[in-house]
């Protein structure tokens, strides 16, 4: 008799457990629509890539674009600018890493690795500060390249954080070029 | 509600917040232990599937609110955009628009089985009337719902159920001009009617903590219309209640997602596809289904202002219920003739919805005022005149007898 | 007496199974849409990309002169669920329109070709302008046509349980509309600008018949009849108002499965619990 009402017990036991099993994998089903709303939308989505044309940017000039609800520098350096980011020795940077999607992962950050091989004149990065997210301010700071006004990030004129409490040089967003003068973002 | 918990945990920290906020032994004592008639039917799951679609309307709404934009430049194209670029944007709307419709189905039995079971009775009036109020708001709530998509039944309904307020001597234009902030529906209309859209839930979600306390007072009704009298005739909340009611809930949740999955539309209305437009009336004007009865009794007499009053006063007569059943018997079971003529109502308030739905004219205005007649013969004449003259069956002497006497009669 | 409380018994019943849409009012020899059977149609229903395809053809070529599918972005024919042209195939379609864009850095609009993430190119800046080039009958926007229009109107298909398991009738109602041209009148009668057409409501119509037999080329070589068009048509508008069917479909036959397990499964896990109750 007893065993009777033990496996009966056991089997009670099981059923609560499974049904409590499935009931949370239903619950968690049932709450991911409310989270992935929250995501970027598919007309948000759609506008992942734009197209840019650098022929009109002057040299010693910089423009600011928008891709993805972010600006954007684009800078057309002088001979003058690239050699300064070029001298610059690895062990004066705080950040050694290339910070470029478009280069090899961990690539280090010497000048090469912060544009297009060829096109070094045209330094393409994210305007945002790598600290919270301020735009920096172009052709100034200690370093004649970006100086981020909102907590004293100076950055050189390749982007690259040399002093301030920011702890990565600028990113470089993913970009490619389409034609001679012409660059897709995204 | 006690200061002082009466519950000793094991738990040390649960017990530590308890002796300081006795929040522990409330859900405990109220959700829990809480003794209920061990006699409820099915009929009965209804409160805790209320509950349930008002947290669903609440969240989905909330989620929805996220996206959509109150003005009415974007209106329209801001709901489509939540049904094709947002992530699960069309399951969300979907759900709300249908989960309105449901939550009024399952009103709508709640009602009508409190009124069966005579759960309206003394010591339950103000748990009666409090129901009443949540079922104002939540039909304000819809409405005003409704009219945020902005399509063309939006924006006309809108328009005819606001211009209700014009029948007010007097005042009744200057009223209407203010609803609208301008001089007919538009952008202010709108954004206020957004604003109390989402501050009504809020209300409603109060009313019905009233409604739930109300209800603890006295403790459910049940079907006997019998108090409980001892241990033998209750049984804790959890686990058999929360059980039961979790299956139901279930059912019921299948039920509305049958429409949201395979016919989100089947309770919509085509015209509210298009978006609104002040200079063309569609040709045939419906509220929403929940609405019919009430548009029925609207319509069907033949006079602005007294269309307005019996309309509000279909409502409102609900609250004297309590006061209009004089039988001293509270359940319909042991009433012979108050069940017949408790179907007859439900039989009428089908009429009515139905009326509400067609044009008012020929058949249909009459059929609708003989409806709207009898609507209001029950509560004003009937109910008062068959509680003195019908002779109820013998009641039970308690819950666990009528339990006992029903299932020897299964076994025999 | 009796008999006319029967008489009203019936009609109330009648009515309460008709839909509220059941007994709007309804011009004279106004027919009901042909209901069409479309692969889109029940629980499984999915649609036919080849016959989506060749209906967003038909919209190209023949309704896009008029009608606008303001609702819809040109990445939409390339996402699962549409007519899934290739990612080439959408560049190329949106590449065909002209995008107003701007302003510059001069401050002037400039037009540039679309691209895939642009919405449908309106043919009419505005509504003013589409009805002063239509006789002042303005061509709606058919992004939401199917969703918006009821097939069924007078006749017993009104009845609630025909339009739960039928729809609307609204992809039903815009082929019919399509391919319903070419009646007389039934007293012969003529209006100026106008055509008689039995599935409008109003009998008259502003929109001249616009299909023709072999009116559009067809790559998959399906015959391209009147009616072939219309439905193909049809279909693409109603993918085109609910470009999420599939999904939800899909989606919601998991959903109630799941239900069914998990409300089976409470079912024994109340019985088990009120095992020892008599109530």
């Amino acid at each position: 008799m007893s065993t009777v009402e033990e496996v009966e017990g056991t089997r009670r036991d099981f059923l609560y457990i499974a049904t409590g099993a499935v009931g949370a994998v239903g619950v968690a089903g049932a709450i991911w629509p409310f989270i992935d709303q929250m995501n970027p939308d598919a007309s948000v989505r759609a506008l992942s890539s734009a197209e840019f044309d650098l022929a009109p940017i002057e040299e010693g000039q910089g423009i600011t674009v928008t891709w993805r609800g972010n600006p954007v520098f684009i800078r057309h350096r002088t001979p003058k600018e690239i050699a300064a980011a070029n001298a610059t020795p690895m062990s004066d940077l705080k950040d050694p890493i290339a910070r470029n999607v478009n280069v090899a992962e961990g690539s280090d950050a010497a000048d090469k690795n912060r544009v297009v091989d060829g096109k070094e004149q045209y330094l393409v990065m994210m305007a945002i500060c790598t600290h919270l997210g301020c735009v920096p301010v172009g052709e100034a700071g200690d370093y004649d390249g970006w100086f981020c006004p909102c907590h004293g990030s100076h950055y050189d004129t390749a982007g690259r954080i040399r002093k301030g409490p920011a702890p990565r040089n600028l990113d470089v967003p993913p970009y490619k070029y389409i034609s001679d003068s012409k660059i897709v973002i995204g | 509600m006690s200061g002082h918990s009466n519950y000793e945990f094991k738990n040390p920290v649960v017990n530590w917040l308890d002796s300081r906020l006795p929040i522990v032994s409330l859900i405990k004592g109220q959700a829990m232990d809480f003794p209920t008639p061990k006699n409820l039917n099915y009929w009965w799951t209804f409160g805790g599937i209320l509950a349930i679609m008002l947290v669903i309307q609440l969240i989905s709404g909330i989620v929805l609110v996220m996206h959509y934009t109150p003005n009415t430049a974007m209106a329209f194209a801001s709901v489509e955009h939540i049904m094709r670029d947002v992530n699960y944007g069309w399951l969300l709307r979907y759900m709300h628009a249908n989960g309105a419709s449901m939550f009024f189905v399952a009103v709508y039995i709640h009602i009508f089985r409190g009124m069966y079971y005579g759960s309206y009775k003394e010591p339950r009036e103000v748990l009666w009337m409090l129901g009443v109020f949540i079922f104002i708001a939540m039909m304000a709530t819809a409405f005003m719902g409704y009219v945020l998509p902005w399509g063309q039944m939006s924006f006309w309904g809108a328009k005819v159920i606001t211009s209700l307020f014009s029948a007010i001597p007097f005042v009744g234009d200057p009223i209407v001009t203010w609803l609208w902030g301008g001089f007919n529906v538009a952008n202010p209309t709108l954004n206020r009617f957004f604003s109390l859209h989402y501050l009504l839930p809020f209300v409603l979600a109060a009313l019905v903590f009233l409604h739930i306390w109300a209800l603890h007072v006295p403790g459910n009704n049940n079907p006997t219309g019998v108090e409980p009298k001892s241990d033998a005739d209750t049984l804790p909340f959890h686990p058999y209640y929360t059980m039961k009611d979790l299956y139901a809930i279930m059912l019921f949740l299948m039920v509305m997602f049958a429409f949201v999955f395979f016919a989100p539309n089947y309770m919509g209305h085509a015209d509210n596809y298009i978006e609104a437009n002040p200079l063309v009336t569609p040709t045939h004007i419906v509220p929403e289904w929940y609405f019919l009865p009430f548009y029925a009794i609207l319509r069907s007499i033949p006079d602005k202002l007294l269309g307005v009053i019996a309309m509000f006063s279909s409502l409102l007569i609900l609250l004297a219920l309590p006061w209009l059943d004089s039988s001293r018997v509270r359940s319909g079971k042991y009433r012979p003739i108050f069940k017949q003529l408790f179907w007859l109502f439900v039989f009428d308030c089908l009429v009515l919805g139905v009326v509400g739905g067609q044009p008012a004219e020929g058949i249909w205005l009459i059929i609708g005022r003989i409806a709207t007649a009898y609507y209001f013969l029950h509560f004003i004449i009937l109910l008062p005149l068959i509680g003195l003259l019908e002779s109820p069956k013998p009641l039970p002497a308690s819950i666990s007898e009528d339990v006992l006497a029903k299932s020897d009669a299964k076994s025999s | 007496m009796k008999k006319l409380f029967k008489s009203l018994a019936v009609a109330s019943i009648l009515g309460a199974l008709m839909s509220p849409q059941a007994l709007a009012e309804k011009a004279k020899g106004h027919k009901d849409a042909t209901n069409y059977s479309f692969s889109f149609e029940g629980i499984f229903g999915t649609f036919d990309r080849a016959q989506l395809q060749r209906g967003f053809l038909v919209y190209k070529e023949v309704c896009s002169s008029c009608h606008g599918l303001e609702k819809l972005s040109y990445r939409n024919l390339g996402e699962p669920g549409g007519p899934e042209f290739s990612k080439a195939e959408v560049k190329a379609i949106a590449a065909e329109n002209e995008v107003i864009d701007g302003p510059n850095s001069e401050g002037e609009m400039f037009e540039r070709p679309g691209k895939p993430a642009d919405r449908f190119v309106s043919p009419f800046p505005n509504k003013q302008a589409a009805k002063a080039s239509n006789n002042g009958a303005l061509p709606p926007d058919l992004s939401l046509i199917t969703k918006a229009r009821s097939g069924w109107h007078g006749t017993l298909r009104s009845l609630f349980t025909y339009s739960l398991f039928n729809g609307s009738g609204g992809p039903e109602y815009v082929a019919s509309l399509l391919s319903g041209y070419g009646h007389e009148a039934p007293n012969g009668e003529e209006k100026d600008g106008l055509s008689y057409n039995p599935f409008f409501s109003s009998l008259w119509i502003a929109m001249p018949e616009q299909l023709s037999e072999d009116g559009v080329e067809y790559a998959d070589g399906t015959k391209a009849t009147i009616e072939q068009q219309a439905k193909d048509v049809a279909v693409f508008l109603t993918w085109a108002a609910e470009p999420k069917m599939e999904e939800r479909k899909s989606l919601g036959l998991i959903v109630l499965l799941y239900m069914a397990v998990f409300s089976a499964m409470l079912y024994l896990v109340k019985k088990a619990i009120w095992r020892n109750v008599k109530h």
